[in-house]
């Protein structure tokens, strides 16, 4: 078979970061570079990884947090440029992949179990 | 002008240098061969005609393979010409032209054969909006195309009336693409959006000054 080239452009034109492993459930801090005008500053985003998509460098990862009340979802690329760092805060206990539950749950329900290492 | 031939690869997206993730098809242009040159001595008009992939001997006719054996090629598969290609671009039989016809970040043109889209009706062919409403009494005239002309005089349908039919498969120009990476060394070119045809067609990139 002939080689495959988009793979190829993908795995080239695009720098791969090495981010620690993460999964469903875990909580992550994803440190993020924002551009304003002519300045840089890295905002820090944290919450719950509610799913994982995609694979090779188009995968996302969605970040969840209740923001005063307001449930905020970040869905990012994991190649995109902006991410300066990811730090992986607690490993969580679930059963799913995609833990897309845990947004009608509030409180002390909306709880994920830590894994003991 | 300048131009290569080349082939659809596939699409992706990659990120620009301000963070921009940008879609973009990734295209092997060449290298293509110069099997012709056309002279307005000989022919009355000037043109140069590149080769592009490959093709087995045992597929290739008589006729052809004295046409590539005059350029000291091997038989390919497609052959375009390209109209008063710039002078200091001149080439002669047998040349061999690459990527680095064009540069990065300057705006190209591409051509394909688009799509065939099969037998469609004038809704999705010719963008009409149908007849009437869905409810209120009517049925089964939602995509239809409507009259046709009116009744006695002419009594005929006009030529080149709008009506459903065979779609998809034209000749299609998609102008000003922006080259986003080339990578000579593996003959690809990275445009960004899309080009007209399937994967593995073939698109001949032109750039007019």
């Amino acid at each position: 078979m002939k080689e495959d080239f988009v793979k190829f452009v993908e795995n080239t034109v695009i720098v791969k970061k090495d981010f620690p492993k993460f999964k469903a459930g875990d909580t992550v801090t994803v440190h993020y570079k924002i551009i304003e005008g002519s300045k840089e500053r890295i905002q820090q985003y944290q919450g719950v990884v509610i799913q994982l998509s995609g694979a090779g460098v188009n995968q996302t990862f969605t970040v969840r947090k209740i923001s005063g009340n307001i449930g905020v979802e970040r869905i990012l690329p994991l190649s995109s440029p902006f991410i300066e760092k990811i730090e992986v805060n607690k490993r969580g206990v679930v059963r799913r992949a995609k833990i897309f539950y845990i947004r009608e749950l509030r409180g002390k329900k909306a709880r994920i179990k830590e894994k003991r290492v | 002008m300048s131009g290569l031939i080349g082939k659809k690869i596939g699409m992706t997206s990659i990120y620009d240098a301000s963070g921009k993730n940008l879609p973009c098809t990734v295209i092997e242009a060449g290298p293509c061969v110069v099997t012709q040159v056309r002279t307005i001595e000989k022919d009355g008009y000037e043109a140069i005609q590149l080769s592009f992939d490959e093709k087995k001997e045992k597929h290739t006719t008589a006729a052809l393979k004295g046409h590539f054996a005059k350029a000291n090629t091997t038989p390919k598969k497609m052959v375009a010409e390209f109209t008063r290609f710039e002078a200091d671009h001149r080439k002669n039989y047998g040349d061999i032209l690459k990527t680095d016809v064009f540069i990065e970040g300057e705006y190209i043109d591409v051509v394909g054969i688009s799509k065939g889209k099969g037998f469609q009706g004038v809704v999705r062919r010719h963008n009409f909006q149908g007849v009437g409403e869905k409810t209120h009494g009517q049925h089964n005239r939602l995509r239809a195309p409507g009259s046709v002309g009116a009744s006695s005089y002419p009594s005929r349908v006009f030529k080149g009336l709008r009506m459903a039919g065979r779609m998809g498969t034209d000749r299609i120009k998609i102008i000003n693409l922006q080259v986003l990476k080339i990578i000579p060394e593996k003959n690809i070119i990275i445009v960004k959006g899309s080009v007209p045809g399937h994967k593995g067609s073939y698109l001949i990139l032109e750039r007019w000054k």
